[in-house]
C-alpha cells in the first residue's frame, strides 16, 4: 500500500516513463544494473516495474545511509526491503557479494548500482567488480543494463528538496558472461551496456 | 455548478465536432490502406481521442467554475514548466532557483488569480520573479554561461506561467452588459479563447495535410504551410466569429480578435518549435499520446492569451 503510494508519487513528479527496449517485464529472476545518478534511483527504476514485480525485486543500497535515522531505517526494511550492504568497513564477515547471494538465493530479483556512489556532475564513472562475481556464481539470473535519465537534476548530490524534471528509465537486453571472460573485459562491457541506452 | 443555456450549447457543439472528428477517423481507418497513410491515421485517430480527454477535463473545470479553472491552469504551468525546464540543460547551481520557480514563484502566481490582486498578477513574474531569480543563481555562485542560464528560466517562467496565466486571467474581468453582475459568465470568454486557438491549430493541420505545399518557415516548423495557415486561419476565424453571441462581441468584432488569436497562435507554435529545433527534439514530451507534450498544445495559447486579454480589457470593460 505506501509502496504502491510512493512508486505513484514518484513517477508522478518525475512523469517517469519506461521503455523496455531490450527485454520485457517479467517474473524471472534477474539482476537490474543501472547507472547511479541521485539518492532516488532505485526508488525510481523500482517505480517502473508492475506492481508484482516490485515486489520480488530488492535493491541494494548503502547501509550507512538508509540506517541513518530511524524513518529510512523502516523505509528500507518494511517498504524497499533493500540489502544493506557495507561501504566503509568491509570485512569477510560482512561482504557485500556475501548478503547478494544470500538474497539471490531466496529467489528474488535485485537493483545494483556498480558505481557505488554518485558523481556530483552526473557522470559515469568506472564500474566495481561486483557484478562479475554474481555473474559467475549465478549462470541463471539475467542481467539486465537500465539507464536512468535525468534524475540527477532532479535531486543532485547535496540538495534536499527535488525539483521536478521529467525522467525516463530504460531498460536493454540481457548481458551474458561469456565463457572465460576476464574480469576487466565483463565489467567494461556491462558499463558499455548501460552507456548505450541513454538516449540521444 | 455554472452552467447556464448557452454554456451547454457551447459544450454541445463540442462533444458534435468531436464525434465527426471521431467517425471520420474510424471510416479513414477502414479506407487507407498504405504504410504512410496508416501512420497518419493512427496519429489522428490518437490525437482525437486525447482530445476527447482534453475536452473534457476543460469542460469539467469550467463548470465547477469558481477556482476550478485556474486550478486546471495552474498545473497545466506546472506541466509545462517541467518540460520546459527538462529541455534546457540547468547546471547544479540553478537547483534552488528552480525549486522557487516551481514551489514558490508558479503558486504565487496564481494564488494572485485566486485573489482576484490584479495589480500584483500583472507585475510578480515579469518584475519580481526578473529580480529574484538571477539573485539567487548569483548566490549559489556558479557563474558559467549565468546570462544564459537565467535567462532560461526566467524564459520557462514567462511563457510556460504567465502568458499561459492569461488564459483565466478572463475570469476576472468585468464587463459591462456581460460579466459584470455574473463574473461566472466570463468562463465563456475563456472558452472562445481555447477554442479558437485549439481551433485553429487543427484547421491549420487539416489544410495543411489536404493541400499544404509552400513550407512558411522550413528550418523551423516543416510542417507549416502557407496554405495550412490562410485556409485554417479564416475557418478558424468564421467558426470563432460564429461564437459570437456567447461572448460579449458583435459577429465582427469576434472575428477580428479570433484573427488577432489566429495570428498570435501561430506565432507562439513558431516560436516554440524554434526553440525545439535549437535543442533537437520533436516534441516537448509525450505525455499526450498524438500531440506531443503539454507544451506542443499550449504553444499556440501561451502567446494568444496576453494579447486577448489585454484587447479585451482595454476595449471592453
Amino acid at each position: 500500500m505506501i509502496a504502491s503510494v510512493i512508486a505513484f508519487l514518484a513517477r508522478l513528479f518525475t512523469g517517469a516513463r519506461a521503455h523496455w527496449r531490450g527485454c520485457a517485464p517479467g517474473a524471472r529472476q534477474r539482476i537490474y544494473f543501472a547507472n547511479h545518478t541521485s539518492n532516488l534511483d532505485f526508488v525510481l527504476l523500482w517505480s517502473s516495474f508492475p506492481p508484482e514485480m516490485r515486489r520480488q525485486t530488492r535493491p541494494i543500497a548503502a547501509h550507512d545511509y538508509w540506517t541513518g535515522s530511524s524513518l529510512r531505517r523502516w523505509m528500507a526494511a518494511k517498504v524497499f526491503r533493500a540489502v544493506l550492504i557495507e561501504r566503509k568497513k568491509v570485512t569477510r564477515e560482512n561482504n557485500p557479494i556475501g548478503s547478494m547471494l544470500a538474497a539471490l538465493s531466496e529467489g528474488s530479483s535485485l537493483i545494483l548500482f556498480p558505481e557505488g556512489t554518485r558523481c556530483p556532475n552526473g557522470e559515469m564513472t568506472d564500474f566495481k567488480p561486483g557484478l562479475y562475481h554474481l555473474a559467475k556464481e549465478c549462470p541463471n539470473v539475467e542481467l539486465v543494463p537500465v539507464f536512468i535519465d535525468n534524475l540527477n537534476r532532479v535531486l543532485p548530490k547535496g540538495e534536499v528538496f527535488p525539483v521536478p524534471i521529467l525522467c525516463s528509465v530504460t531498460f536493454g537486453e540481457p548481458l551474458v558472461l561469456l565463457p572465460d571472460e576476464p574480469k576487466a573485459s565483463f565489467i567494461a562491457r556491462a558499463r558499455d551496456a548501460v552507456l548505450k541506452l541513454r538516449p540521444a | 455548478m455554472n452552467l447556464d443555456r448557452e454554456t451547454l450549447w457551447l459544450f454541445g457543439g463540442m462533444i458534435a465536432i468531436l464525434t465527426v472528428a471521431s467517425v471520420i477517423g474510424a471510416i479513414l481507418r477502414r479506407r487507407v490502406t498504405s504504410d504512410s497513410g496508416k501512420k497518419v491515421v493512427d496519429n489522428l485517430v490518437a490525437r482525437t481521442r486525447a482530445w476527447w480527454l482534453m475536452c473534457a477535463v476543460f469542460g469539467t473545470a469550467l463548470a465547477i467554475g469558481r477556482l476550478a479553472p485556474v486550478l486546471m491552469f495552474a498545473f497545466t504551468s506546472f506541466l509545462a514548466l517541467r518540460e520546459f525546464i527538462t529541455l534546457t540543460p540547468t547546471r547544479l547551481g540553478d537547483h534552488r532557483a528552480l525549486f522557487w520557480a516551481f514551489f514558490i514563484i508558479l503558486p504565487l502566481h496564481y494564488w494572485t488569480l485566486a485573489a482576484q490582486w490584479y495589480g500584483l498578477f500583472v507585475v510578480l513574474i515579469p518584475v519580481y520573479a526578473f529580480l529574484f531569480i538571477p539573485i539567487r543563481v548569483a548566490i549559489a555562485g556558479e557563474t558559467e554561461r549565468f546570462l544564459e542560464r537565467t535567462a532560461k528560466i526566467q524564459w520557462g517562467l514567462m511563457v510556460c506561467v504567465y502568458f499561459t496565466s492569461y488564459a483565466p486571467a478572463l475570469l476576472m474581468l468585468k464587463i459591462p452588459g456581460f460579466s459584470a453582475g455574473n463574473p461566472a459568465q466570463n468562463a465563456k470568454l475563456l472558452f472562445f479563447l481555447v477554442f479558437v486557438t485549439q481551433i485553429s491549430d487543427v484547421m491549420q493541420y487539416v489544410w495543411g495535410k489536404l493541400c499544404g505545399k509552400r513550407p512558411v518557415a522550413p528550418k523551423v516548423s516543416p510542417n507549416k504551410t502557407l496554405e495550412g495557415f490562410v485556409g485554417g486561419g479564416l475557418s478558424a476565424t468564421l467558426l470563432g466569429a460564429c461564437l459570437w453571441w456567447s461572448t460579449p462581441f458583435t459577429f465582427l468584432q469576434a472575428a477580428g480578435l479570433s484573427a488577432v488569436i489566429v495570428a498570435m497562435g501561430f506565432c507562439g507554435g513558431l516560436v516554440m518549435s524554434a526553440i525545439k529545433r535549437d535543442r533537437g527534439v520533436k516534441d516537448y514530451g509525450e505525455s499526450i499520446p498524438g500531440h506531443g507534450g503539454v507544451m506542443d498544445r499550449i504553444d499556440s495559447l501561451c502567446f494568444a492569451a496576453p494579447v486577448f486579454f489585454h484587447l479585451v480589457r482595454k476595449f471592453f470593460c
